[in-house]
């Protein structure tokens, strides 16, 4: 404990110049939705840090296709932030289209182009695809060299195998079923895929900070991955059971009530897996977005309350980054557990089994 | 761009990206790994199995030589039986054979002892014989010298003498 209060004294102490840094924007009020939303949403550019007031950021490449006959543009998303590119801008605050690109109509109105950007999030998959191809080709690599019979990896390629073997027997093995080999690239990839960006969006530095497994569209792809290998390789048994459950008569027919209810499943449960992984990210990145914002809330009420707080905010964000740690790796769990959960009840056989 | 609409071009992204991913690593990532680490528990597997049967022939072995060391004891047992029985009986033979030849040499000498003594007897009697007749020489010159004319006398020794000699020859 006392060990504890001297980390806490010494952290206010060091602390205590940020407050004196910050001072010349003092009249400048936080915007703290801007704050917020701005961290966690996707953008066309990449925002890195701001000096000075000056935002520096990482443009990228913005690809539409106009729908009033332009045809496919590209420009860097600079153009963006000096007013417009061909027609092409981003929409004001007050628009139904708030932050994206939008051309204007000849009739004067805004319309939504084909928007292809490689955004921020883009950009980020693109680093974490990477990453992930990295590590598990190279990994792949030390098994292509070495005999596994007759030699044990050592370092990043044992960690990772320790990593595969668990994600193999632990979900793949117990959750799909004895055909579980022909899957088990598909949840691994997904697994890796998931841990690799989640573990991405906690780091708040480039090339780290996309806030990619915490956007919906991401995690629509990845449910609808598995709702398609569920349904496209389900069995007759799974079709049956969805078409024709075992409830008494009267459930099913005249009205199809227990398989209007079965159908509705199979789209809840990729549903489910899209809102789980997205909002579980999307509100880690709030936390600690909300615990250093009280370092910035509390810059007007003086030295030692902000040098106080902004140590109390320093030790909650340590806290709550390695709580993400481990939420980035339980939702990759959990996301691929239940996927194999899913496709093992597809490929259940009871008639196979009683046998 | 909204938090919770999904953006149309992000979602073209990522269905690309993750569909290269998942591409390159199910064709030459993870199936590579998994299959490597199959082997492996196989090979494990495989030679506890091994070990496990070398165990047991192990076992047996020591079972089996432990039973022929029985069996070498029993033998050893068995011939040195056979070998103080053997001992036994040869002792006594020789034993025997030496008891017979003693009283075979004992019964030639007794034998040999009776001829000598019989032959002595004779010497002896012999030499009385002589000296006797030598005496009755001696006697018979000096009584006849002296009345050599009663020889009544004279058959009368004689007779007495051969009557004396056939009672000594009846005995």
């Amino acid at each position: 404990m006392r060990r504890f209060v001297n980390v806490f004294v010494l952290l206010s102490l060091f602390l205590l110049p940020l407050p004196l840094l910050a001072a010349p924007d003092e009249d400048v009020e936080l915007d703290m939705d801007e704050y917020l939303f701005g961290h966690v949403r996707d953008s066309y550019d990449w925002h890195v840090t701001t000096i000075n007031g000056k935002p520096v950021s990482i443009p990228l490449p913005v690809i539409v296709i106009s729908k009033t006959g332009g045809g496919l543009k590209v420009f860097s998303s600079r153009h963006l932030e000096e007013g417009g590119y061909e027609g092409f801008r981003i929409a004001p605050s007050d628009s139904k289209y708030a932050g994206k690109i939008v051309e204007i109509a000849p009739d004067g109105s805004e319309v939504r182009p084909w928007d292809f950007s490689m955004t921020k999030n883009v950009a980020g998959l693109l680093i974490n695809s990477a990453i992930l191809l990295l590590i598990v080709l190279g990994t792949a690599r030390w098994y292509r060299k070495h005999d596994a019979r007759e030699e044990v990896p050592t370092g990043g390629v044992g960690l990772m195998e320790m990593l595969v073997t668990m994600v193999e027997d632990d979900i793949i093995k117990d959750c799909v079923g004895p055909d579980y080999r022909k899957y088990s690239p598909y949840l691994l990839t997904a697994f890796f895929f998931i841990f690799v960006n989640n573990l991405m969006g906690i780091v708040p530095f480039f090339p780290g900070g996309a806030n990619v497994t915490g956007n919906i569209a991401v995690t629509l792809v990845l449910a609808l991955f598995t709702f398609f290998t569920v349904n496209i390789f389900g069995n007759k048994h799974y079709w049956k059971d969805i078409l024709w459950p075992d409830v008494p008569t009267w459930l099913k027919a005249p009205l199809p009530l227990m398989p209007l209810i079965e159908i509705l499943g199979m789209f809840t449960k990729p549903f489910s897996l899209m809102v789980r992984l997205f909002a579980n990210i999307l509100a880690g990145h709030f936390m600690i977005l909300g615990v250093v914002a009280v370092i910035f809330l509390t810059a007007k009420m003086g030295i030692a309350i902000n040098g106080g707080l902004s140590a109390v905010a320093v030790l909650l964000g340590v806290f709550m980054d390695c709580l993400e740690i481990l939420v980035a790796f339980i939702q990759a769990y959990v996301f691929t557990m239940l996927s194999a959960v899913f496709i093992g009840l597809s490929r259940q056989d009871p008639e196979a089994e009683t046998n | 761009m909204s938090l919770i609409t999904p953006d149309f071009g992000l979602l073209v992204w990522m269905t690309l990206i993750f569909g290269i991913v998942l591409f390159i690593l199910a064709k030459w990532g993870f199936p590579m790994i998994t299959d490597s680490v199959q082997k492996r528990a196989d090979r494990i597997n495989g030679s506890i199995k091994a070990a496990k049967e070398a165990e047991e022939k192990l076992r047996n072995l020591s079972e089996e030589q432990a039973r022929i060391v029985e069996e070498a004891k029993q033998e050893q047992g068995r011939i040195l039986k056979e070998a103080a029985e053997s001992r036994d009986v040869m002792v006594e033979q020789a034993k025997q054979q030496a008891r017979d030849e003693a009283s075979r040499i004992l019964d030639q000498a007794r034998t040999q002892i009776a001829a000598e003594k019989e032959n002595a007897l004779r010497d002896i009697r012999k030499e009385v014989a002589v000296l006797s007749v030598g005496v009755a020489e001696k006697v018979l010159r000096k009584d006849l010298g002296e009345e050599v004319n009663r020889s009544g006398l004279l058959d009368r020794l004689v007779e007495e003498a051969s009557s004396n000699r056939d009672a000594k020859l009846d005995n």
